[in-house]
């Protein structure tokens, strides 16, 4: 079900003892690369290679993160999936290697056809990639974890901005996303249906007059919409309140979960939030309830907030120079422990009471400390003992 | 055929998995086949919700619990992908689009359990949707035909024939 999708379980990646065969990876990028110009025709991406450390991390986050969206203190980002298949073939779970094939060329006819609307997008072949480079996208949740195990004819088409990015030959033919800062479900709704749009132009898809848009998982049929929201309800887990909200959302027809989907665990009040049902709401009305219920999550988060704020002004700004402190300091971390102290120190610049971090850096240090993008800077295979012990310098030197 | 594995005795098992959304192909003996405990269809990775799947298409219950397992074709094959009810019930996975159509009624109950609905509401793509138009009125002209020609009202009937042809190149030709 949706737990497939652009996340994956990080604490088990760290246990995994197997390891990752680490390819050149800006060369393997470069051939993976394939910019779709105006003209259809198709170049190598230059990849800018610089040491610096800021530079490395602006090309390893999204440069969406750099934006910040509306409620940006508590909400991180938005996201809306579109599953899509093509009539005739059969969903990629049980195609041939040559149907399999055939779906990637079509995608790629789309791209050339309607040159146009594709003119910042470049289509990246999964096998062409290194196994990290494929877990840092998983883990910028621009590909699923089903991508990251290399299958054949997989693929991503990627926008520059990393806003849109279309699965190709994942559980289902098509998986058009975008993604964006804060909560923007509307325009992330707008936007995929404006992509969904120009590859229904070039592709007859599976459709049935009374079940909608067929998909691999019955989970998904109808809409195929997918709209999820990720955010930090902090101050409702430290007064021990979120429970009772959680629960509140799962009788609504949502599901809550960590931000590596199913299974992975809530840390710091970081949570996922997204629809369930997918047959017989519409799109507007899916994404419009997930939207409504997230303003009332805000409004409380905010209330508790600022509740604590009033009564334990000294204790949060402790909790938070602490964690500061340890984040700067530490030598080894760990992903939890990492996770946890990002929350408490954002949580202390959200109220003022810390006042020389900015939230984007905070918003992509969250990527920045997933096993992928460490060994993805690193250049190579880290044990779990080294990932701690990396993650604990990159973080050190990206807070101010 | 002999099996593929011990490459001994005859392969009786066909085994088509599909682990991690990768499918292998195997042919292989009944031996090998519970040796390896491939017979078992347990699915890997963590995906509770198939487990759920099985058991809301009554497919984990005897067959005789009328209450659990009603009456279902858990042979049901389909003719496209090749996927029976019974494996979908364990992979919890549509094969191809035209599953949706091969496993009938017997689908029905799931979506009503996951969705609680069994009606799509909302976009459909304009041109499945200019052709769905197309083949609505092409079935209401049929249907009319029949009625014209019972009532041997051939003139009319002649008519009807032109259109229902006019419109069924339109269809083949993309809908227009």
């Amino acid at each position: 079900m949706s737990g497939s999708e652009g996340e994956g379980n990080r604490q088990e990646q760290e246990q995994g003892e197997e390891a990752f065969p680490v390819g050149p990876e800006t060369e393997a990028e470069n051939a993976a690369a394939q910019t779709v110009n105006s003209a259809g025709q198709q170049s190598g991406q230059q990849q800018n290679q610089q040491p610096d450390e800021w530079k490395r991390l602006q090309e390893i986050t999204s440069k969406w993160m750099k934006g910040m969206g509306p409620e940006e203190e508590i909400v991180i980002s938005s996201r809306i999936r579109l599953a899509r298949n093509i009539n005739g073939l059969p969903f990629p779970p049980l195609a041939s290697d040559t149907q399999r094939e055939k779906v990637l060329a079509l995608a790629h006819s789309v791209l050339q056809e309607q040159s146009e609307h594709f003119r910042e997008m470049r289509l990246i072949h999964m096998g062409s990639l290194s196994p990290i480079c494929r877990q840092v996208l998983m883990e910028k949740h621009l590909i699923s974890p089903l991508q990251v195990k290399e299958c054949h004819a997989g693929a991503v088409i990627l926008r520059a901005d990393e806003v849109i990015s279309i699965m190709v030959n994942e559980e289902d033919h098509l998986r058009v996303q975008c993604l964006l800062p804060g909560l923007q479900l509307e325009r992330g709704w707008q936007e995929a249906s404006r992509y969904d749009d120009y590859f229904e132009q070039s592709l007859d898809y599976a459709f049935h007059e009374e079940l909608g848009y067929l998909t691999t998982c019955p989970t998904n049929v109808g809409t195929g919409l997918r709209a999820s929201v990720m955010l930090y309800l902090s101050a409702l887990t430290l007064t021990g309140q979120l429970n009772h909200f959680l629960t509140a959302v799962n009788q609504v027809g949502l599901v809550v979960r960590g931000i590596y989907g199913e299974g992975s665990e809530m840390v710091g009040g970081l949570c996922q939030i997204s629809n369930q049902i997918t047959l017989g709401h519409s799109e507007e009305e899916i994404w419009q309830n997930l939207y409504s219920v997230i303003r009332q999550l805000i409004s409380q988060e905010k209330k508790a907030r600022q509740q604590l704020l009033n009564q334990q002004r000294e204790k949060l700004a402790d909790r938070a120079g602490r964690a500061y402190g340890i984040l700067k300091y530490a030598r080894m971390l760990d992903s939890k422990e990492a996770m946890q102290l990002i929350s408490d120190v954002r949580l202390g610049v959200d109220l003022g009471l810390l006042q020389h971090v900015p939230l984007e850096i905070l918003s992509e240090l969250l990527t920045l400390i997933s096993p992928g993008c460490l060994q993805y800077l690193k250049g190579r295979n880290l044990s779990p003992y080294e990932l701690n012990l990396e993650r604990a310098i990159r973080v050190k030197q990206c807070l101010p | 055929m002999l099996c593929q594995k011990c490459g001994g005795k005859k392969a009786s098992v066909h085994l088509t998995k599909i682990s991690d959304g990768l499918k292998s192909e195997m042919y292989i003996c009944e031996y090998c086949a519970r040796e390896s405990g491939e017979l078992d269809f347990t699915m890997e990775g963590k995906f509770p919700l198939y487990q759920f799947f099985s058991s809301m298409m009554g497919l984990s219950a005897p067959e005789s619990d009328p209450v659990l397992a009603p009456a279902t074709n858990r042979e049901a094959q389909c003719p496209v992908c090749g996927l029976t009810y019974s494996q979908f019930g364990q992979i919890g996975r549509f094969g191809c689009a035209r599953c949706y159509v091969s496993f009938g009624k017997d689908i029905l109950p799931l979506f009503r359990r996951l969705h609680g609905n069994l009606r799509h509401i909302g976009k459909i793509p304009s041109r499945a949707g200019t052709q769905l138009k197309f083949k609505q009125k092409l079935e209401h002209l049929k249907l009319e035909l029949q009625k014209k020609v019972v009532a041997e009202e051939f003139e009319e009937a002649a008519q009807l024939r032109d259109k229902i042809r006019e419109l069924e190149k339109g269809i083949a030709a993309g809908g227009e």
